[in-house]
C-alpha cells in the first residue's frame, strides 16, 4: 500500500491528528448534549443546597472539602497525623489557608 | 529535486536508520508515550472535573454560615437564622441539617441530609445510587441505622436519586428532620449550618462582613470560596498533581539528557559515513531533526489519543484506585469531555520541542568534525 516509508509515517501522523480532531469534536458534541444533565444536577444542588462534589467518601473533610476545618484531619487522637489517601489529593480549601 | 522530495528522502533515510535500532527506539517511543499519556490523562481529567464542579456548584448557597467553638465547627442555634434574615440584602436564610453517618456493617460513610420543604413520611429515606449499590438496597427495603444512644431504627427506602446525579448525590441519605435528630442526636433548636441567598450577588462581601460583625462566633463561607476549593484541588500547580507532573518532567529530563549528552559510537560512525559520501552538515542536522520529530511527535500524538480514551471512555480506569483511596462507597460517573487547547499546546512544548532540540545539538557537534576523525573514533 505504501510506496515509501515516509508515506507510512505521514499516514500514521495524519490518522493520529484526525483522531485528536475527532476527539475535540466529540468533546464539543457531548458538552452540548450534557447541558441538560448539568442543568439537572445544578437544580439538585440548588434544591438540596449542596456545597460539594461527592468525590472522596473515606474521610469527612474530603467528602465536603469546602465545609471543613483545618483541624479536622488531625482530630482522631492527640498528635494524630493525616492518614487518609484522599487527604493527599484534596488539600485544605484556600479560604482556610488565607485566614 | 524539489524541496519536498528532498525532505521525503531524508525522512525515508531517517526511518530506515531508526528501524536499524528497532528495539531501542521502540522502547523509547513506549516510555515517551507513557510519560505523555500520564500527563495528558491528568490534564484531561482535572480540566473536566473543574468544569463540572464550576457549572454544577454555581447553584450552591451564596453564603454558608458555620458556628465555630474553640476553633471547631459546631452546631448553630435556630435563632441565628432570624438574625441573618434581618440583614439588608439577604433574600433568604435557611438552616441546613446534615451530618455524616458511618455504617460499620459495610464500612462506608454516608451523608445524612434533611431536604427543605415537605418530605415523604416519617421512617422513610431517599438514597443516592452509591448507597444503594453499597447496601444492595432496593425500593421498599429496610435499612437499619444505629442512633447516637446505641439503639437501632430501621428506615424504609422510598426512592433513589438518579444515577446521572451521582457526582453530587452518590452518598446521600435524605430523611425527615425527626429521623435525622433521632439518629444523630442533634437537639431541637439547633442546625448544622445556615445557607444564605443574597438579592444581589455583588453585595455578598458586604453581607458576609455584616454577618461577621453581628455573629462574631460564626464563619461565613462564600460561594466563591466553594468554587475556589475545587479550582485548588484540581489545580496542576498544587498537591499531588504537581508531584505527578514533576515526576513525569524529571523522567523526561533524564530521557532528553541522555539524548543530549552524546551520540553512540554507531551514530557517530553513521554521521561520519554520511559526511564522507557527500552529505552536508545541514543535511545531517535535518536528518537528526526528523529523527527527534518522528519519535517525539508519534509519542505525543499516541499519548494524547490514549489519554483521551482512558479518561473519557473508560472513566479514568487506571486512576480509580488513587481516587477511591479507602472509600468503600465511590460514585460511578462519566466525565463530560472538556479539552483546553492551551493545555495540549503546553504539553506539546514541554515534550516535543525539548526532545527534538536535544537530538539536534550533539548531532551538530558530531557533524562539524572531520568525517575521517569521526569514523576512526
Amino acid at each position: 500500500m505504501f510506496m515509501r516509508k515516509s508515506d507510512f509515517f505521514f499516514f500514521f501522523i495524519a490518522v493520529n491528528v484526525c483522531a485528536l480532531l475527532l476527539f475535540f469534536l466529540h468533546a464539543v458534541v457531548i458538552q452540548g448534549n450534557s447541558e441538560t444533565l448539568l442543568g439537572e444536577n445544578s437544580e439538585m444542588v440548588k434544591r438540596l443546597r449542596l456545597t460539594d462534589l461527592c468525590l472522596f467518601t473515606d474521610a469527612r473533610y474530603t467528602r465536603h472539602p469546602a465545609m471543613t476545618d483545618l483541624n479536622t484531619p488531625f482530630q482522631d487522637h492527640p498528635s494524630a497525623l493525616e492518614h487518609f489517601p484522599s487527604g493527599t489529593l484534596a488539600g485544605p480549601p484556600p479560604h482556610l489557608r488565607s485566614q | 529535486m524539489s524541496r519536498l522530495n528532498r525532505q521525503r528522502n531524508i525522512i525515508d533515510f531517517t526511518l530506515s536508520s531508526l528501524l536499524r535500532r528497532k528495539r531501542k527506539n521502540t522502547a523509547l517511543v513506549l516510555v515517551y508515550t507513557l510519560v505523555v499519556f500520564g500527563l495528558a490523562s491528568v490534564f484531561f481529567s482535572t480540566q473536566a472535573l473543574k468544569r463540572e464542579a464550576c457549572s454544577v456548584l454555581q447553584k450552591s448557597p451564596d453564603i454558608v454560615i458555620q458556628r465555630l467553638v474553640a476553633g471547631r465547627h459546631d452546631l448553630i442555634a435556630e435563632s441565628y437564622v432570624n438574625k441573618v434574615k434581618d440583614i439588608r440584602g439577604v433574600q433568604s436564610a435557611q438552616g441546613r441539617l446534615w451530618g455524616y453517618y458511618y455504617d460499620p456493617t459495610v464500612g462506608a460513610n454516608y451523608t445524612l441530609m434533611v431536604p427543605d420543604g415537605p418530605f415523604r413520611g416519617e421512617g422513610t429515606i431517599v438514597i443516592g445510587k452509591g448507597v444503594a449499590r453499597t447496601l444492595h438496597a432496593q425500593k421498599g427495603d429496610l435499612v437499619p441505622f444505629r442512633t447516637y444512644d446505641g439503639s437501632f431504627i430501621s428506615l424504609e427506602v422510598d426512592d433513589m436519586l438518579s444515577a446521572q446525579s451521582e457526582l453530587v448525590t452518590a452518598d446521600l441519605v435524605l430523611l425527615t428532620e425527626n429521623d435525622f435528630r433521632q439518629i444523630t442526636g442533634v437537639p431541637r433548636g439547633f442546625l448544622t449550618d445556615v445557607g444564605v441567598t443574597a438579592k444581589n450577588p455583588r453585595e455578598l462581601a458586604t453581607i458576609a462582613e455584616k454577618i461577621r460583625r453581628l455573629l462574631p462566633d460564626t464563619r461565613p463561607i462564600m460561594k466563591d470560596d466553594i468554587l475556589r476549593t475545587y479550582e485548588t484541588i484540581f489545580d496542576w500547580r498544587g498537591g499531588v498533581l504537581l508531584v505527578i507532573l514533576a515526576g513525569s518532567i524529571f523522567a523526561f529530563v533524564i530521557l532528553a539528557w541522555d539524548k543530549a549528552s552524546g551520540l553512540s559510537s554507531e551514530e557517530r560512525k553513521e554521521i561520519g559515513i554520511l559526511k564522507g559520501i557527500g552529505w552536508e552538515t545541514s543535511d545531517v542536522i535535518v536528518m537528526k531533526f526528523w529523527e527527534g520529530a518522528v519519535i517525539s511527535l508519534s509519542s505525543f500524538l499516541l499519548g494524547c489519543v490514549f489519554a483521551y480514551i482512558h479518561v473519557f471512555f473508560t472513566s479514568s480506569a487506571l486512576f480509580e484506585p488513587v481516587l477511591k483511596g479507602w472509600s468503600v462507597l465511590y460514585p460511578q460517573f462519566r466525565l463530560t469531555p472538556s479539552i483546553d487547547p492551551l493545555q495540549i499546546a503546553t504539553l506539546f512544548f514541554l515534550t516535543v520541542i525539548p526532545y527534538t532540540v536535544a537530538t539536534i545539538i550533539p548531532s551538530w557537534r558530531a557533524a562539524t568534525i572531520d568525517p575521517d576523525a569521526v569514523m576512526r573514533l
